[in-house]
């Protein structure tokens, strides 16, 4: 299998304290990953990184064959500003980015699509709700409706399921398998051990440092847990400068 | 008698026509863009860019006295400075926007005064403050049109990024390169319709055309369409009133519009539709789940 993204060395922090530090490691193309860890290990960083909103301290993130544009993330703490006017189909549409741009027009069939995307969340019927009427997992379909729009190579989803019933949960995560067995690479930040084992192939487990990415039956041992839950608190005393570093 | 108050004004005096369409020309320039200062809690950035503007006018006005180009220069350069520095130090620093623009606003504001005051006395300074609505020419009503015009499809050209800018910036920023263009194209929409503002109702008075019609609209309609509309349409019946106020009673012109609008600020807050004291408070049948 090829790498789809590979992290060589790779060291992101926030104000010279690593979040995620000396990660090696490969996520190969068309795999679908569950990025976990105990809180403080690194997954959202990383993530981040990977959208290059965040510089590595050390270290490179390469994505082989395709672009920037190519990825599309789902970040933890959206900064959607649920007051401001647009409606369900509005917020939808602009899944379309990549295709229209600032400037193109929507047209008869793109529009199509947008309903059939806002179809295949179970929206139906909220087109012209504004977005501040919607509840939690309503607002997580829809956001779910514009990622599946966005038809991007590679998807980054952080935590999607937090706060969100077991329906809604159920319903997202099958248009995850779908994105799966399209071809498309997926890697989302989780939690939910039991939700990881049944659907989600491949494991990479953080604690700043890797501390193992394969399988998931061979990834979520207890053992593995333990070590993680250890190392993220020797992370948390005090820190000194790290001498491990790529020569 | 009506039309002796409503139109005759109009019908008897050039100035009357002229200053109608210049707040007009303001009034259609502005609001769009009060709208989204207001959707995006940017309000009193409004204002601190209209202190902003003061030393470039007062500097223009240094240079060459009383003209309408050097003080429009010197307004945009002014507002644009302090525009782009306080984005830039916000956007490469761990200073927040708003504390940067308060004190960029702040430096800018006491320069200004300090040149005004070193040639103080002048009655033309008056100009600078209050406006001269009433004292309208050919070439400063040109450039009110213009300036309206030029806002008004830069706002069409940028509507979309503009908008997800506000709603979502992440997403914006995930997709496209243009946020930061967006921001700063924004930002000098801002300082160019403030410019416009001054020439018609002085410095302190031109965030008035473009923030309470805003606020206003915000208890008549929910769309971002709508919301532009009802702010359009209440600034520019504020203009007319106004006006005809001020004509009748002798009052100052630009306070006289921008207390018109502010009446139709309160009207808006109390019997509008949307949200306003009365609809809250009326007993309403909700719908069945």
């Amino acid at each position: 299998m090829t790498a789809s993204v590979a992290f060589q060395n790779l060291t992101l922090g926030y104000d010279r304290h690593p979040a995620v530090h000396h990660l090696d490691t490969e996520i190969s193309e068309g795999s679908l990953t569950a990025i976990v860890g105990p809180n403080g290990a690194g997954k959202s960083t990383l993530l981040k990184g990977m959208m290059g909103s965040l510089s590595p301290l050390e270290g490179t993130i390469d994505f082989s064959g395709f672009e920037r544009e190519e990825i599309a993330y789902l970040p933890q703490q959206s900064e959607i500003d649920r007051s401001f006017p647009i409606s369900v189909l509005d917020l939808v549409s602009m899944g379309l980015w990549r295709e229209i741009g600032a400037f193109g027009r929507l047209g008869r069939a793109r529009r199509t699509q947008v309903s059939d995307a806002i179809a295949a969340v179970g929206l139906t019927g909220f087109e012209k709700r504004p977005i501040g009427s919607l509840s939690g997992g309503q607002m997580q379909r829809a956001l779910f409706a514009r990622l599946l729009l966005q038809d991007a190579k590679l998807v980054l989803l952080d935590e999607p399921f937090t706060a969100i019933d077991a329906k809604t949960m159920r319903d997202l995560v099958e248009i995850i398998e779908n994105w799966h067995s399209e071809g498309r690479t997926v890697l989302a930040v989780l939690h939910d051990y039991e939700l990881v084992g049944s659907h989600f192939p491949q494991t990479l487990m953080l604690a700043r440092e890797l501390v193992a990415h394969g399988p998931t039956n061979t990834v979520l041992t207890a053992e593995n847990r333990f070590r993680a839950r250890q190392m993220c608190e020797a992370c948390n005393s005090t820190p000194h400068i790290c001498g491990k570093s790529a020569a | 008698m009506i039309y002796d108050f409503l139109v005759a004004p109009f019908a008897d005096f050039g100035f009357m026509r002229r200053a109608l369409l210049g707040c007009i020309a303001v009034a259609l320039g502005a609001t769009p863009v009060g709208v989204f200062l207001m959707l995006r809690r940017m309000s009193l950035t409004g204002d601190a860019m209209a202190h902003a503007i003061l030393p470039g006018a007062a500097i223009g006005y240094l240079v060459s006295g009383l003209s309408l180009g050097a003080m429009t220069i010197g307004g945009l350069i002014a507002g644009m400075i302090v525009a782009l520095g306080s984005g830039f130090v916000a956007r490469f620093t761990a200073l927040r926007e708003d504390a940067s623009l308060a004190a960029f606003y702040l430096i800018s504001l006491a320069l200004g005064v300090l040149i005004v005051s070193t040639r103080g006395g002048n009655v033309d300074l008056m100009h600078v403050l209050f406006g001269t609505v009433l004292a309208l020419d050919d070439s400063a009503l040109i450039l009110l049109c213009s300036f309206a015009s030029i806002s008004l499809i830069t706002l069409a050209i940028f509507f979309r990024p503009l908008v997800l800018e506000c709603a979502d910036p992440q997403f914006l920023r995930s997709v496209s390169k243009l946020s930061a263009i967006t921001h700063f194209t924004f930002l000098t929409l801002v300082v160019m319709n403030l410019v416009a503002g001054f020439h018609a109702l002085g410095t302190l008075m031109a965030v008035g055309i473009m923030i309470l019609p805003a606020a206003a609209a915000r208890f008549w309609a929910q769309g971002i369409g709508g919301l532009i509309a009802a702010a359009a349409a209440v600034a520019i019946l504020s203009s007319f009133i106004g006006l005809l106020l001020s004509f009748h009673y002798s009052l100052p012109s630009g306070p006289a519009i921008i207390l018109v609008a502010g009446g139709g600020y309160v009207l808006s807050l109390i019997f509008g539709p949307v949200g306003g004291i009365v609809a809250q408070n009326l007993p309403r049948q909700h719908f069945e789940t």
